[in-house]
């Protein structure tokens, strides 16, 4: 058997997620360079329809992977029945999306299979023969590559954002196979409730122009207000990182990052953020971004377009009276 | 588990560098030099205060565990001082070394004769960030696990437990126990150690672990770091600088002429 690729795509409650489309996009180029075959597969209960919309890209197959026991997902559900899928197929490398449901699944399915999974890559190199992964280490601050040593399958999941969902190459409908897989009573423990959505967010910052956003280094909640004049200054939204609403110094509506809101502002202040991978993932599409941190090293500076060394303390109140100044002076 | 049982949970812990530490990189380019600040990983922070919440309401004990070299004994002692009952410190510079698999199967030798309702870890690593190592363990325990979790209530069967989705939605799960749990920072307000408590910790168990007493459990790492490096900028990043009130008119100037936000 040839080694193939299998992209394993998302789909909740019957919608395919749209960061599927990355991974896709992912498997693609991993074929192009090393020249081995890409299948994709999805995994539900009555989501052949989701199987057809993949199957619309370049893809040399779409497995259906059913069993009524999928819905609602469970983990022990997911790891028995893409384990039993992947014994009998024995793809080389298994792609998916580093969303917080694979996250739940695929240490599990890689363990029971005594296999590893490379975690949140942000990109592959194939040299010589060999593929390693790229993921960030240390919260941005460093990179590593990272090889498999062990049999495969190889399990690679993708951060979102690492690969351009828009760039998947089309191509003409592929064939779709569905298996259907047998998960015995008893495998399943926990006993999902349904999904629900917290308090209405009452503040949509996904179409805010200027977004001023603060973390760790505003260091006190009565600080915050600094923050919030240069916003008003500005004619612009405030925003925060993690902590800072995990703190409760501002709403969790605030928030910014892969558990809070992606935004892509003309203008993204970024006042005493270090930069995390997961507040990166939120705001990296900002056509702007300024950051003012006193370490140099901090991952922010990795992504900003103007980079001030400082402490914002000093730095901020001037720079509210000269933005009063120019707006006043327009 | 009933109202009147005991609790008896592990808080799986990580000592990790310091948030704003800088970092160097070993002649090998393949981990960094041990000469930094450390810290206890954060998520792990919120994962024991969790575990002594639990206690407080229930009863029952909490053990911290944690692998690594002799400095991460002090995440341990923190942790004593903040209220845990007692410590495991699998302690060799090997531990470093291991991957997320191999790390889970120490932590299950290591425990194999406890009997905890619950093992909590934070959702992930501030250094390798790969929000792997508990669920392995869940696995290679046979246990049920639910991840990045923002709140725990028992019930009679086992526990309610309420997860993070994405993009603001959540979900309850019902489970039996015993149970992995991965902890969701912010799912609580850290506590401070005390005096008090600091003084007491000093005569709290610490069971301390050698790599021989759980070697034979261990494997080949199954995957291998090859190249550690600073990572290359895509972006091109203009540096401004000078004195606060100079900083601000470039910065102005920027946001008028270049952003034409202003």
């Amino acid at each position: 058997m040839p080694d193939t690729i299998l992209v394993v795509v998302e789909q909740r409650e019957g919608k395919l997620n749209r960061v599927s489309w990355e991974t896709i996009t992912a498997g693609q180029a991993i074929a192009a360079a090393t020249g081995w075959p890409l299948e994709a597969a999805v995994v539900g209960s009555g989501v052949n329809s989701i199987a057809s919309e993949v199957a619309g890209k370049k893809v040399a197959k779409v497995y259906d992977i059913e069993s009524p026991k999928f819905e609602p997902y469970t983990p022990d559900a997911f790891a028995a029945g893409l384990r039993q899928f992947l014994e009998s197929r024995q793809p080389k490398l298994v792609l998916m999306p580093h969303t917080y449901q694979v996250r739940d699944f695929v240490p599990k399915l890689a363990t029971a299979m005594g296999r590893t999974v490379i975690s949140d890559c942000v990109g592959f190199k194939h040299e010589g023969g060999k593929l390693v992964f790229t993921r960030q280490m240390f919260q941005g601050k460093l990179a590593a590559d990272v090889s498999f040593s062990s049999d495969a399958p190889w399990f690679v999941t993708f951060q979102n954002g690492a690969f351009r969902g828009d760039k998947a190459e089309a191509g003409a409908a592929a064939a779709v196979e569905t298996v259907n897989v047998e998960i015995a009573d008893g495998v399943i423990r926990n006993k999902p409730q349904e999904v629900f959505k917290e308090a209405k967010q009452a503040v949509d910052l996904t179409q805010a122009e200027i977004i001023v956003a603060v973390g760790r280094g505003i260091k006190e909640q009565k600080n915050i207000e600094i923050a919030k004049n240069l916003a008003d200054a500005l004619g612009g939204d405030l925003a925060a990182s993690r902590p800072i609403c995990d703190s409760g110094w501002l709403p969790m509506d605030r928030q910014i990052g892969s558990s809070g809101q992606t935004v892509a502002p003309k203008l993204y202040l970024a006042l005493g953020i270090s930069g995390a991978i997961q507040h990166i993932v939120g705001m990296k599409g900002s056509r702007a971004i300024i950051a003012v941190n006193k370490d140099s090293e901090a991952p922010i500076f990795e992504i900003a377009d103007y980079a001030v060394v400082g402490n914002l303390f000093d730095i901020v109140p001037p720079l509210i009276e000269e933005v009063k100044k120019a707006k006043a002076g327009s | 588990m009933h109202g009147e049982t005991l609790l008896k949970i592990l808080v799986c812990m990580k000592q990790v560098p310091q948030k704003d530490a800088p970092l160097k990189l070993n002649e090998s380019g393949t981990w960094i030099r041990e000469d930094v600040s450390y810290e206890v990983n954060e998520p792990d922070a919120y994962a024991l205060e969790e575990a002594l919440r639990q206690r407080e309401k229930h009863k029952g004990e909490v053990v911290v565990i944690t692998s690594g070299p002799a400095r991460a004994q002090q995440v341990l002692r923190e942790a004593l001082a903040k209220g845990a009952d007692r410590a495991i410190h699998l302690e060799d510079d090997k531990f470093l070394g291991l991957d997320a698999f191999n790390t889970a199967k120490a932590f299950a030798a290591a425990i194999k004769d406890e009997q905890f309702d619950l093992i909590f870890t934070g959702l992930q690593s501030d250094d390798y960030g790969y929000a792997q190592t508990g669920v392995i363990l869940a696995e290679l325990l046979g246990w049920p696990h639910a991840t990045i979790i923002m709140q725990i209530e028992k019930t009679d069967s086992g526990i309610r437990v309420k997860r993070e989705l994405e993009a603001g939605y959540f979900q309850f799960v019902d489970m039996p126990t015993p149970a992995v749990l991965t902890i969701q920072s912010g799912i609580n307000k850290l506590r401070y150690a005390t005096l008090i408590g600091i003084k007491q910790a000093k005569n709290k168990p610490l069971r301390k672990v050698p790599l021989g007493e759980v070697q034979a459990a261990l494997g080949d790492n199954l995957q291998k770091i090859e190249k550690l490096y600073v990572p290359q900028k895509t972006k091109k990043t203009e540096h401004i600088e000078g004195p606060p009130g100079e900083i601000a008119k470039k910065l102005v100037d920027k946001l008028r002429n270049e952003l034409r936000v202003l």
